[in-house]
């Protein structure tokens, strides 16, 4: 081969563009280290090694000799310190020209931050044109920037949650949710005006949810919501306030007949058998009523407790029925209360027995 | 312009003044007081709100808050992620200052829409640049100058800086390097 194209270069020269680089004699031993390999060993002794003895070769496998190691000219190699820390190391492997030095060029390859750490390296250990440097930086602008996108994701999760808990909506069935009532409640009583007020529980609800599934217990309070839709006036507040439990609120109703007549139609209504797949669902509604005067003085919370307890007599009485509060006879402790459930006006409804027993029977089953 | 500009911005308030005066400036801007979303876009006006909005809240001219902001970005704690990648620029603060010009291709790799300024540097005569800043509006100027006095502080260089002027969408900055070794700096490792 004509050898018109040899270029001379000193060691420093090699050093400044292959601060990695080993120079091997034909014997395997190092003859020379560039100065990051030399760093590598700070406590010395490369120079003058065995290559083999320094560095274990984990590809190609079959190298075990200087023979071996020779027929590797111009292939990647992958060679790993036997001695901790045992980094492992990329590798070009050249010849020279005539006098059977080799140059192998080694490089971090991906465990380039674990080394960096390792040996405390800096941007002047590597060749201008290596892009190592440019790597780490790629690495942590990369952590930055997914960094933010984490705070970001964190913010809009939290942003959701508040979201959700300042809704006034019940998701399930449209309907208002017992953050919006207290804010409605408030509301009429600071004005001042009257409102009918009604608690409504769903009787056998509990049988339809464990026996059909919770997809049918949904359907069921959605149908429900859309029962009292249908029955009430568009200034009617409806609000679902807990699992099959709802209130009503009548803005300027003051006539508690009215109000009874009401609670009759939506009983009837519910007892409607409400078709979920091939089954019905066959619910009903016990309900506890009262009037709220204008200018009336007392707190949300103790007007609710009213229409509990006149809901509770008429579960009490046989369930599917409306009862009215009426502060005379809710007076005293619970125990009377129950006594004196005869006096209470009550409304039965056109409820069908049948159905009631039947429930019922299925209800102690259950 | 990019959300993270805005939220570097808010973070340089926050920590600097306080929630209250963040609250204040958010909304003598009218912008939501958590703030704006970092990784959206918005438009370079309200920018200039915020900044006038913090300008009347703190009665400091805006170019002082944004050369403020400059040395915030770089020195503190909630921001070292900047600090370091700007020290990847560079060995030595000279090469820091080379690598400038760089600087709006290196955000775009970590942040493909995050558009910043382009930055020209002119040698003069030795240790004496010109630093060309292209901007529709006036200000990133101020905030490099705070940016690269802290990082002189960093490097441990000891250099002059001053804020030339704005001119017709460009800023100057004359940069006099009096000491690469001035102080020891503070330290900086390739990998952390």
């Amino acid at each position: 081969m004509a050898k018109t194209n040899i270029i001379d270069l000193s060691a420093q020269a090699l050093d400044c563009l292959m601060p990695m680089h080993l120079q091997i004699s034909p014997t395997g031993h190092i003859l020379h280290a560039g100065p990051t390999v030399q760093k590598l060993r700070p406590e010395g002794g490369l120079v003058g090694a065995r290559l083999l003895e320094v560095f274990h070769l984990r590809s190609p496998r079959s190298v075990q000799t200087m023979d071996d190691l020779r027929d590797c000219v111009g292939k990647r190699l992958k060679l790993q310190f036997r001695e901790a820390p045992k980094t492992g190391l990329k590798g070009a492997l050249v010849m020279s020209d005539g006098d059977g030095v080799m140059v192998l060029n080694l490089s971090f390859g991906i465990s380039l931050v674990e080394a960096i750490r390792e040996y405390d390296l800096h941007a002047a250990d590597f060749a201008a044109t290596d892009l190592s440097v440019e790597l780490l930086y790629l690495m942590e602008a990369k952590s930055a920037a997914m960094n933010e996108s984490h705070k970001l994701n964190r913010h809009l999760q939290a942003a959701k949650i508040a979201a959700e808990e300042q809704a006034f909506t019940d998701t399930l069935t449209g309907l208002k949710n017992r953050r919006a009532l207290s804010h409605i409640m408030d509301r009429l009583l600071t004005e001042q005006r009257a409102f009918g007020l009604m608690q409504l529980d769903l009787d056998f609800f509990k049988l339809v949810n464990d026996q059909l599934g919770h997809s049918a217990g949904d359907h069921v309070l959605q149908r429900t919501a859309a029962i009292m839709v249908e029955h009430t006036r568009q200034d009617t507040v409806l609000v679902r306030i807990g699992g099959d439990e709802f209130v009503l609120l009548f803005p300027d109703l003051r006539d508690a007949r009215q109000l009874l007549m009401i609670a009759e139609r939506l009983i009837a209504a519910l007892e409607e058998p409400i078709p979920f797949g091939s089954v019905n669902c066959e619910i009903s509604a016990s309900i506890g009523a009262s009037v709220v005067q204008a200018g009336c003085f007392e707190q949300a919370s103790d007007l609710l407790e009213q229409v509990d307890q006149a809901l509770y007599a008429s579960k009490r009485a046989g369930r599917g029925c409306a009862t009215l509060y009426e502060a005379d006879k809710f007076s005293g402790d619970p125990a009377t209360i129950e006594l004196r459930s005869h006096e209470m006006r009550r409304v039965r409804p056109g409820y069908s027995a049948a159905a009631e027993t039947d429930m019922q029977s299925k209800s102690s089953s259950a | 312009m990019h959300g993270l500009v805005f939220r570097s911005f808010e973070s340089f308030i926050l920590n600097s003044y306080g929630q209250t005066t963040w609250i204040q400036v958010a909304d003598k801007a009218g912008i939501p007081r958590q703030g704006l979303q970092s990784l959206a876009e918005y438009d370079d006006e309200l920018a200039l709100d915020i900044l006038d909005a913090a300008s009347e809240t703190l009665g400091r001219p805006g170019s002082d808050i944004l050369e403020d902001l400059g040395t915030f970005l770089v020195s503190n704690p909630t921001t070292e992620a900047l600090r370091r990648l700007l020290r990847f620029g560079g060995a030595s603060f000279a090469e820091f200052l080379q690598s400038l010009d760089e600087l709006p291709d290196r955000a775009r790799l970590a942040v493909s829409d995050l558009v910043l300024p382009q930055l020209e540097l002119r040698d003069n005569t030795p240790g004496s640049f010109n630093l060309t800043c292209y901007w529709d509006h006036p200000g990133p100027g101020h905030v490099l100058v705070g940016m690269l006095r802290t990082m002189a502080d960093d490097y441990g260089a000891l250099v002059l800086l001053e804020y030339v002027g704005a001119d017709n969408g460009k800023e100057t900055i004359s940069i006099k390097l009096l000491d690469q070794e001035f102080t020891q700096g503070r330290d900086f490792h390739l990998a952390v």
